[in-house]
């Protein structure tokens, strides 16, 4: 049976300058779980494609905030939660298409699903247009060494 | 953050620290002056101390190459690790940029 560890709750508040913050938030929790060094490169790059996507996509860079959950547990499973309460996605199959993005104008290039993916072992999106959307992203870290 | 080096032409571009939405703003307005105060002939982006690169740096240097392609410089990504390779190579872009990656004594 599989045991909670340990769990981090917070928000703060969807300014580009967050990005880095909640980058440094993840490694610190992930670092009590002794990662692989790329196994935590892996994960700071997830947090950082869905923190950004939430203020450049979900608040449109306007005013919001961002909820981030991150929770280890015994079998060395890290789940980090990412929430907004902004615009929603109204396709989700589409918008996680490589090369999808809705803002060609911005120098996006629709690759943040993509590294996700390639990055963590699960992605899971919830969306409602209109009231937000959640990114569950699930890391297998590797056992540890003895 | 960025520096640069101007001679014959070549414009070095040397990004330091990390690429993510925040950072490259920045990074891309000083880069587009640069392109119009000195019209090089050769734009190179030196990503050697970059700590840390999502798909905003995707995006940067794609925005950049764009840019010298229009106007008819040269573009080039030198000095890549693994990491950030395997980033471009997500979206294929080494492709279509030439990309090189860094050599290191190890
Ligand atoms: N939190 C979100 N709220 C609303 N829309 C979103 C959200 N996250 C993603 N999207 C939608 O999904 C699309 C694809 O996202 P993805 O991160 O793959 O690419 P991008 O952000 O457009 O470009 P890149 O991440 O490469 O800079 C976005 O263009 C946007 O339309
Ligand atoms: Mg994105």
């Amino acid at each position: 049976m599989k045991k909670r560890e340990n769990i981090l709750e917070t928000k703060f508040p969807s300014l580009s300058r967050n990005e880095s913050l909640a980058r440094s938030l993840v490694s610190a929790f992930i670092m009590q779980s002794d990662p692989t060094v790329s196994e935590l490169s892996d994960i700071k790059c997830a947090v950082s494609e869905a923190v950004t996507n939430s203020i450049v996509h979900g608040y449109k860079e306007q005013s919001g905030t961002i909820y981030m959950r991150i929770e280890s547990s015994s079998d060395r499973i890290i789940k980090i939660e990412i929430r907004d309460k902004g615009c929603g996605i109204e396709n989700i199959e589409t918008a996680m298409q490589p090369l999808y993005t809705s803002d060609p104008e911005g120098e996006r290039s629709g690759m943040g699903f993509t590294v996700m993916e390639t990055f963590c072992d699960k992605v899971r999106v919830v969306s409602k247009k209109g009231k937000g959307t959640k990114v569950v992203l699930i890391k297998k870290l590797s056992p540890k060494e003895l | 953050m960025m520096e640069f080096d101007y001679s014959q032409g070549s414009l070095v571009v040397y990004i330091r620290g990390d690429i993510d939405h925040h950072t490259a703003k920045k990074i891309r307005e000083e880069a587009d002056m640069l392109l119009v105060q000195l019209a090089p002939e050769k734009l190179i982006l030196d990503l050697n101390d970059v700590s840390f690169m999502d798909s905003s740096g995707l995006g940067l240097v794609l925005g950049r190459y764009k840019k010298a392609k229009a106007a008819g410089i040269d573009f080039l990504v030198t000095n890549c690790d693994r990491r950030i390779i395997q980033i471009f190579e997500m979206a294929g872009i080494e492709r279509i940029i030439s990309i090189e990656e860094r050599i290191t004594n190890k």
